[in-house]
C-alpha cells in the first residue's frame, strides 16, 4: 500500500514537472494558433478553449471512475463487493445516454452558430473599405495580386491593420491549403475553383503562413508572410512595389508558375488584367485544357 | 531496326526497364531489405524441406483459424515495415531543420509518408482485424466454419497479393508520393507521372476486393451459421461488433472500388473524372474517398470495441454491463458513420450550412461511443479484476481514446477545424484513435486468444513490460504533436525553418517512437520466449482465463473441426452459465462435413497480382491474359462437384482420444 502511494505520488510529481517544462518552453516559442492577431483567429482560439473546458466534464469522470474502479475492484481486494450477475441499471444507463447528449447539444449549438459567424466567405463589417487580394497557389509559391492597386507580390502579402481583407483563393497547379494561423484558419486553394478567406489583423506585425496540404516536391518550402502595417506603411509598400520594373505579363507569369523557378519573395509593378479570372477559367474551358496538356 | 526492337520491348514490358531499379543508397537499402527478406524465407523453407508442408497445411487451407494466423503473420510483418517508415519520418523531421536537409529527398519522404499510411491501414489494421475475426468468430458463435470457405481463402490471398504489390514498388519503380489517400489532381498523371500512384491504386484495388468479399462472407456467417438457440440478442458482443463492422464493409468498400477504378481510368486511358481541367472534378474524388474512408475507421474500431467488451467482462469476472445499450450503440455508430464524411474537408469551402450539418453529425457519434466507455467502466464496478496484459491494453485504450476523442469532438466544430486541419494536431488525434483504439485492442486480442489457437499462453510479464513501453512511448510520441499542431506544423513536412521552435518537440516525439520500438522488441521477445517455454505454458484446460463464451468450451488448441457436436445455446454467456450450473458437457460425436483444401485461391490471387502488375507497367497483354486466367480458374473451380469431405463420428472420437492422451502427456511434463 505504502509503495503504491509512493509510485502514485512520483508519477504525479513527474507529470507536474513535465507540464511546467512544456509551459516554460511554450512561453518562449511562437504558438500561432493560440496567439491570434485578428478577430477571426481570436474567436477560433476562444472556441478551442471553450471545447477543452467543456470536455473536462467528460474526461474527469471517465478517468476518475476508471482509476477508482480499477483500484477498488482489483482481484486482491477481497473486501470489495462482488456481483458477478450485475449486468445493467436503467437509471445509470439513462444518465450516460443523456449527459453526453446534453454536452453534444451544447456543442451543436456552438457548431451551428460559429459555422455562420466564422464562415470564411462572410465579409467582415468595418468602417474601412475591404482590401481585395487574389491569391494563386503555384508550384511551390504563393502569388498575391492586388487588383485595385495593380501590383502583385510573391510569398509576401502586406495588409493595412484593422482593415478587412478578402483573400480570394485559387490554384494554378494541384490543390493546396492557405493557412496563416494568427489571422484565420485555413481554406483550400483549388484549380478551377475560387474560394475565399476573409480576415483582419488587429495589430501590426509579420505573421507566418503555410501551404497546409501536400502538393508535391516543393511543398515544405511553400511558405509566405502576411505583413500587417499602418495605412501609410501599406501605401509605401504598394508604392515601392510599383517602382520595381518587373511586370507580371503572361510570359512572366508562365515563368513564375514553372516549378523550376526558385521560390523567393518578389514584387511586380504591373499585372496582366484579369490574370486571376483567366487562371480560374482556364481549367473550366475544354479547348484551353487541351492546349495545356499538349504543353506538358 | 532499333525502333522495331524498342516497340517490341514496349509492347512486352511497357514502361518497365533497368532504369526503374532504385540507385539512391537509402532507397536501394529498402529494396535490398525486401529482396533479402524474401530470399531468406525461400532459403529457409528449402533448407528445412518445408515447401510441401507450407503448401498442404497453410497455403491451400480453408480452415479459418489457419487463415487467421496467416493474416496476422502478414500484418505483423507489415507492422514492422510501417514502423520502419515511421522511424525514417521522425528521423528526417528531427534533423531536417534550417540549412540541414536531412537524409531523405522530399519526394522520397513523401513516398514513405504515403506508404506508412497505406500499409498501416490496409495491411496492418485490416489484416489484424480479419485475422482475429477468422480466429474467433466461428468458434464464438458455435460454428465449424465460415459460410464460404473457398471465398475466405481467396480473400486472404487477395489481401496478400495487394501487400506484395506495395512491396514490389520498393524494388521496381517507386510508390505514390501523393499521401495515403492520393488526392487528385496531385495523383493525376500530369503531376505524378511515375508508376507510384498506379502501384497504390492496384494494391488497394486487389486488397479491397478481398476485404469486400470477406465482409459479405462474415455477414452471412453471422446471420446464417449461429449455433441453435443463439438468437441475435444472445450473441457475444464481439459477434455483434463484427456484424456492425461487416455491414459497413459491404456498403463502404464498393465505393472504394469504384473511386479507385475511376482514378485508374484517368491515369491509364486519359479520362477526366478527377483531373484539373477537361471537365474533371477533384472535389468529387475527395468526397467519394471519404464516403468510404470514414466508415473505414469504424470498420476497424468496432471489432476492437467488441474485443474490449469480451476482455473486460472476462477479467472482471462479471457480466457485461448494459448489453442492450452496447448493441444499440454499435448500430447508432454504424448508421452515423455514413453521415460524417465531409468533416475531413470542412476547408473545401462548402459553406456554413453544409459544414454545420456535418459538424453536428460528427459530434453526435461521440454519444454512443461515450455510452460504450461508461458501460465498460461499469462492467469493472463490483467485479474481481485481474490485471493481465489484455486488461492493461484496455486501460491504455480508455486513456488514449478519451484524449483522442475529445480532440475529435473539438475538430467536429468546423471553425476549430479550420485551425487544426492538416496539422499535426489532426495527426495526433487519429493516431490516438487508430493506435490507441484499434491496435491496442488487437494486441489485447492476440494475447487473449493466443492459447486457444496455439495451445499455450504468452509470457505475461514480458507482455506487461511491452505494454508499458508502448503506452508511455505512444504518449511521448503523440502528445507533442498536439502542441506542434498549435504551433503551426502541418503534416508531411520534410523540412522546416529553425526559427519556428519545432525541433525539440519533434525530437521528443522521436524519443517516443524509440520507446514504442523497445515495446515492439519486448513483444518479439515475448513471442520467442513463449514458444521456447511452450511446454510449461500449455493450456491444458482449454479455458485459461475463466472465459464466458463458447470458444473456451473447446480444448486448446481448438481442433480443426471446432466442435465435436454443435453446441446448443440458451443464455448469453453460455459457457459461463454452464460452469456456474456445474453442467458437464457429455462428449458426443457426429459426422462432420468440412471443405477440402484447394490451391485455386492462391492461383486466382496470383493472377490478380499479375493483372495489377501489368496495369502498373502498361503491360496490357499480361493483364488481359491474367484476367482470362482468373475466369478460367473460376470455371474450373465451379466444375468441382466435391469440394467437401466427411469425417465420421468414429474418426472424430479417435482424434479426441489422441488429444486427451497428448494432454495427459503434457500434464506429466508440467
Amino acid at each position: 500500500m505504502k509503495q503504491h502511494r509512493k509510485i502514485i505520488l512520483g508519477a504525479f510529481v513527474l507529470c507536474l514537472l513535465l507540464l511546467a517544462t512544456t509551459a516554460w518552453y511554450l512561453g518562449r516559442q511562437p504558438v500561432p494558433v493560440l496567439q491570434p492577431a485578428g478577430p477571426i483567429a481570436e474567436k477560433e482560439r476562444n472556441l478551442i478553449i471553450f471545447t477543452v473546458l467543456l470536455s473536462v466534464v467528460v474526461v474527469v469522470p471517465v478517468f476518475s471512475l476508471l482509476g477508482y474502479f480499477a483500484w477498488k475492484y482489483r482481484e486482491s481486494n477481497t473486501r470489495a463487493a462482488y456481483s458477478p450477475d450485475l449486468d445493467g441499471n436503467t437509471l445509470a444507463e439513462t444518465v450516460w445516454w443523456l449527459v453526453p447528449t446534453a454536452i453534444i447539444v451544447v456543442i451543436s449549438v456552438v457548431t451551428w452558430r460559429s459555422s455562420y459567424a466564422l464562415d470564411p466567405f462572410k465579409p467582415l463589417s468595418s468602417s474601412k473599405p475591404t482590401l481585395h487580394v487574389q491569391v494563386v497557389a503555384l508550384d511551390w509559391k504563393w502569388l498575391f495580386i492586388y487588383p485595385a492597386q495593380g501590383i502583385a507580390s510573391v510569398n509576401e502579402s502586406a495588409i493595412p491593420v484593422n482593415t478587412p481583407v478578402d483573400y480570394e483563393l485559387t490554384s494554378d497547379t494541384v490543390m493546396t491549403s492557405f493557412w496563416a494561423p494568427q489571422l484565420a484558419g485555413q481554406m483550400y486553394a483549388m484549380p478551377g475553383m475560387s474560394t475565399q478567406q476573409n480576415l483582419m489583423a488587429s495589430r501590426t506585425g509579420s505573421f507566418a503562413g503555410w501551404a497546409a496540404n501536400i502538393s508535391g516536391a516543393g511543398f515544405a518550402g511553400m511558405t509566405f508572410t502576411v505583413k500587417s502595417m499602418s495605412d501609410s506603411d501599406f501605401n509605401n509598400w504598394v508604392a515601392s512595389a510599383r517602382h520595381t520594373n518587373r511586370k507580371l505579363t503572361t510570359t512572366q507569369y508562365a515563368q513564375l508558375a514553372n516549378p523550376n523557378t526558385p521560390n523567393q519573395i518578389a514584387y511586380y509593378s504591373w499585372v496582366q488584367p484579369q490574370l486571376y479570372n483567366t487562371t480560374v477559367l482556364k481549367y473550366m474551358t475544354p479547348s484551353t485544357t487541351k492546349n495545356m496538356e499538349s504543353n506538358t | 531496326m532499333m525502333n522495331l526492337v524498342g516497340q517490341c520491348a514496349f509492347a512486352l514490358l511497357g514502361k518497365l526497364g533497368w532504369n526503374q531499379i532504385p540507385r539512391n543508397p537509402i532507397e536501394a537499402g529498402g529494396a535490398a531489405t525486401i529482396v533479402c527478406g524474401v530470399l531468406f524465407i525461400v532459403a529457409l523453407v528449402t533448407y528445412l524441406h518445408r515447401w510441401k508442408w507450407l503448401w498442404k497445411e497453410w497455403m491451400t487451407t480453408q480452415d479459418p483459424k489457419r487463415i487467421g494466423v496467416m493474416y496476422i503473420v502478414v500484418a505483423l510483418v507489415m507492422l514492422l515495415r510501417g514502423s520502419g517508415d515511421a522511424i525514417l519520418m521522425r528521423l528526417q523531421q528531427s534533423i531536417s531543420v534550417g540549412n540541414n536537409n536531412g537524409i531523405l529527398s522530399s519526394s522520397h519522404f513523401q513516398q514513405i509518408a504515403s506508404a506508412h499510411g497505406t500499409i498501416m491501414i490496409f495491411f496492418v489494421a485490416m489484416g489484424l482485424m480479419f485475422g482475429i475475426i477468422n480466429l474467433v468468430l466461428p468458434l464464438q458463435i458455435g460454428a465449424r466454419d465460415v459460410a464460404f470457405p473457398f471465398l475466405n481463402a481467396t480473400s486472404f490471398w487477395l489481401f496478400f497479393m495487394g501487400m506484395a504489390l506495395v512491396n514490389v514498388s520498393l524494388v521496381l519503380g517507386d510508390f505514390s508520393a501523393a499521401g495515403w489517400l492520393s488526392y487528385p489532381p496531385l495523383s493525376e498523371l500530369r503531376y505524378s507521372p511515375t508508376v507510384g500512384v498506379d502501384y497504390w491504386i492496384w494494391a488497394l484495388q486487389i486488397a479491397g476486393v478481398g476485404s469486400l468479399l470477406s465482409g459479405v462472407n462474415f455477414l452471412v456467417t453471422i446471420l446464417r451459421m449461429r449455433a441453435p438457440g443463439m438468437t441475435l440478442m444472445k450473441m457475444p458482443m464481439f459477434a455483434w461488433s463484427v456484424l456492425g463492422s461487416m455491414s459497413l464493409v459491404a456498403f463502404a468498400f464498393p465505393i472504394l472500388t469504384v473511386t479507385l477504378a475511376l482514378l485508374a481510368l484517368d491515369r491509364t486511358v486519359g479520362a477526366h473524372f478527377f483531373t484539373a481541367g477537361g471537365g474533371g472534378n477533384a472535389m468529387m474524388y475527395v468526397n467519394l474517398i471519404w464516403a468510404w474512408g470514414h466508415p473505414e475507421v469504424y470498420i476497424l474500431v468496432l471489432p476492437a470495441f467488441g474485443i474490449y467488451s469480451e476482455i473486460v467482462s472476462t477479467y472482471a469476472r462479471k457480466r457485461l454491463f448494459g448489453y442492450t445499450s452496447m448493441v444499440w450503440a454499435i448500430w447508432a455508430i454504424v448508421l452515423l458513420s455514413f453521415t460524417v464524411w465531409l468533416h475531413h474537408f470542412f476547408t473545401m469551402g462548402a459553406g456554413a450550412n453544409v459544414n454545420a450539418f456535418f459538424g453536428i453529425m460528427t459530434a453526435v457519434i461521440a454519444v454512443p461511443t461515450g455510452v460504450k466507455i461508461f458501460n465498460w467502466i461499469f462492467t469493472m464496478h463490483r467485479g474481481r479484476i485481474s490485471f493481465r496484459s489484455p486488461m492493461l491494453w484496455f486501460l491504455g485504450f480508455v486513456t488514449t481514446f478519451t484524449i483522442g476523442g475529445v480532440a475529435g469532438v473539438m475538430m467536429s466544430v468546423p471553425a476549430i477545424d479550420f485551425q487544426v486541419h492538416n496539422s499535426l494536431f489532426l495527426v495526433a488525434h487519429f493516431h490516438m484513435m487508430i493506435v490507441g483504439g484499434v491496435v491496442f485492442g488487437y494486441f489485447a486480442a492476440l494475447t487473449y486468444w493466443f492459447p486457444k489457437i496455439f495451445g499455450f499462453r504468452l509470457h505475461e510479464k514480458l507482455g506487461s513490460i511491452a505494454f508499458w513501453f508502448w503506452l508511455v512511448g505512444f504518449l511521448v510520441a503523440f502528445i507533442p504533436l498536439y502542441i506542434l499542431g498549435f504551433m503551426g506544423a502541418t503534416r508531411r513536412l520534410d523540412h522546416y525553418d529553425a526559427s519556428l521552435g519545432w525541433q525539440p518537440l519533434f525530437i521528443v516525439a522521436g524519443v517516443g517512437v524509440v520507446l514504442i520500438g523497445i515495446g515492439v522488441g519486448f513483444q518479439i521477445l515475448q513471442l520467442v520466449v513463449s514458444i521456447w517455454q511452450r511446454n510449461e505454458r500449455r493450456d491444458l484446460s482449454g479455458d485459461p482465463w475463466n472465459g464466458r463464451t463458447l470458444e473456451w468450451s473447446v480444448p486448446s488448441p481448438a481442433p480443426f473441426y471446432n466442435f465435436t457436436k454443435q453446441p446448443v445455446v440458451t443464455a448469453r454467456d453460455q459457457f459461463w452459465e454452464d460452469k456456474q450450473s456445474g453442467k458437464n458437457r457429455v462428449k458426443e460425436y457426429e459426422d462432420i462435413v468440412l471443405p477440402k483444401n484447394s490451391g485455386l485461391s492462391v492461383v486466382i490471387a496470383s493472377f490478380a497480382f499479375l493483372v495489377g502488375f501489368g496495369m502498373v507497367w502498361h503491360m496490357y497483354w499480361l493483364s488481359l491474359v491474367s484476367l482470362l486466367g482468373i475466369i478460367v480458374t473460376l470455371v474450373v473451380r465451379s466444375m468441382n462437384e466435391e469440394p467437401e469431405y466427411t469425417i465420421t463420428a468414429r474418426e472424430v472420437e479417435k482424434l479426441e482420444h489422441q488429444r486427451e492422451h497428448q494432454l495427459k502427456e503434457y500434464e506429466g511434463l508440467v
